[in-house]
């Protein structure tokens, strides 16, 4: 099971902007409900997409100057980046399907 | 997960997957029915957004998501299904339910409505634009983002007190915007909100706006009684106005009040035979995790004769 790794502030440049795949990002905290819900479907998409996607998970309790960067303001939020740009996010818990359509339009 | 031409067979499917459900998924599994529960969101419903729930008689204090995966476990350890698929349409087929959506097609001898209630939204200008982006429904979730700022509560209700208080343990102040000049909120709440120090009350106003670019930077306000507009800056904005029950693909099926509440009798049943509604959905719900579990486990137990009657093997 490819299970998304945990990415901190200082490894944000190298493994998630400077990525060559496209990079899903979960960002959360071990205090929020939903959160721990959407962490499973995470996993689950991770090893759909194992290959294509790269999976992280971002702890924003850990990492406030990632979080503050692309303004979180409220988790779970999954982003995805391409070429060191944001270029989708979904904010709060959404299904499966929701998640899987958000990823199939940052695939070529 | 999506079927083909055969629909799959349940005795009973639980359209919800609050308290109510999770209880009504205990007692039908228990009675060796085939049973699916189906969940559009998050296993819990709204207390899986709860921080504490410290009513609920036999566990003095929990928190909300801790609860419903307890009872998710227990009720799944009898045999309860469950599945994350929203419900499309329900309709009679024969003597049996037919529930379409993203679980496929299913059919039930009975259905078990347990959809629950949504927060409401304010309807201004901005709310939509800036929600996770300082517009919140759910401090629990939100509020660790505001350390140190200045925030503002709307309503004047439990939820209002008790998500104030939780965001009062990041933020420097909060401040309850309410339309009246007096608390919904039971007691005890009323009493914790009133002696924090960083919870600060502005009575009679209603938020006419919601303002900022990328982020809520502050709201447009209007006192009620003088008409009076005014503004205040703010970092974020959690809104608490009541909730509206998820009734809507029952339209034309089951009969609800003007507010949507569908009309159950004692036993939770609608006049639609095999089809039940238990907690926040149904009319004069006392919308507590309590009385949910006690709707549910009622709407299985009425359940069970409904389908050795009808559906005699």
């Amino acid at each position: 099971m490819a299970k998304p790794a945990d990415v901190s502030d200082n490894e944000w440049e190298t493994e998630v902007l400077k990525s060559d795949l496209p990079v899903l990002v979960d960002f959360w905290a071990p205090w929020c409900g939903p959160c721990r819900m959407v962490a499973p479907i995470v996993e689950e998409l991770a090893d759909e997409y194992a290959g294509k996607v790269k999976f992280y998970k971002l702890n924003t309790d850990d990492n406030v100057q990632t979080a503050a960067r692309y303004g979180i303001r409220s988790i779970p939020t999954l982003m995805v980046f391409k070429g060191g740009q944001a270029v989708d996010q979904v904010i709060g818990f959404r299904p499966k399907s929701d998640l899987k359509r958000t990823l199939e339009k940052s695939l070529p | 997960m999506a079927q083909g031409a055969t629909a799959r067979e349940y005795d009973i499917v639980i359209i919800g997957g609050g308290p109510a459900g999770l209880a009504a998924g205990l007692y039908a599994a228990r009675g060796r029915h085939r049973t699916l529960l189906l969940e559009k969101g998050v296993i819990g419903g709204q207390i899986s957004l709860t921080e504490l729930v410290e009513n609920y008689p036999g566990v003095p204090t929990v928190n909300g998501f801790d609860l419903a995966q307890t009872m998710l476990k227990q009720a799944e350890s009898y045999g309860l299904e469950t599945e994350y698929a929203e419900v499309d349409a329900l309709e009679q087929a024969g003597h049996k339910w037919r529930i379409r959506g993203g679980g496929g097609d299913l059919r039930a001898k009975a259905v078990i409505v347990t959809s629950g209630a949504e927060y409401n939204r304010l309807g201004v200008p901005g709310e939509e634009r800036l929600t996770g982006r300082g517009v919140s429904y759910c401090a629990t979730c939100d509020a660790a983002f505001f350390k140190g700022q200045e925030v503002a509560v709307v309503g004047g209700g439990d939820a209002a007190m008790d998500e104030g208080l939780f965001t009062a343990r990041f933020a420097d102040k909060v401040t309850v915007i309410h339309r009246r000049d007096q608390l919904r909120a039971g007691r005890i709440l009323q009493e914790r909100a009133f002696a924090n120090p960083k919870m600060h009350f502005l009575w009679n106003t209603v938020v006419e706006e919601v303002l900022g670019d990328e982020q809520v930077t502050g709201l447009k306000l209007r006192d009620v009684i003088t008409g009076e507009p005014g503004t205040m800056s703010v970092a974020a904005v959690f809104i608490f106005i009541g909730q509206h029950p998820n009734s809507a693909f029952l339209r034309g099926i089951a009969p609800t009040d003007a507010g949507g509440h569908v009309l159950v009798d004692d036993w939770m049943a609608t006049p639609a035979p095999g089809l039940f509604a238990a907690g926040d959905v149904r009319q004069n719900s006392a919308r507590q995790v309590a009385s949910s579990v006690g709707d549910g486990v009622t709407a299985a137990i009425a359940a069970d004769p409904y389908i050795s009657s009808s559906f005699p093997d």
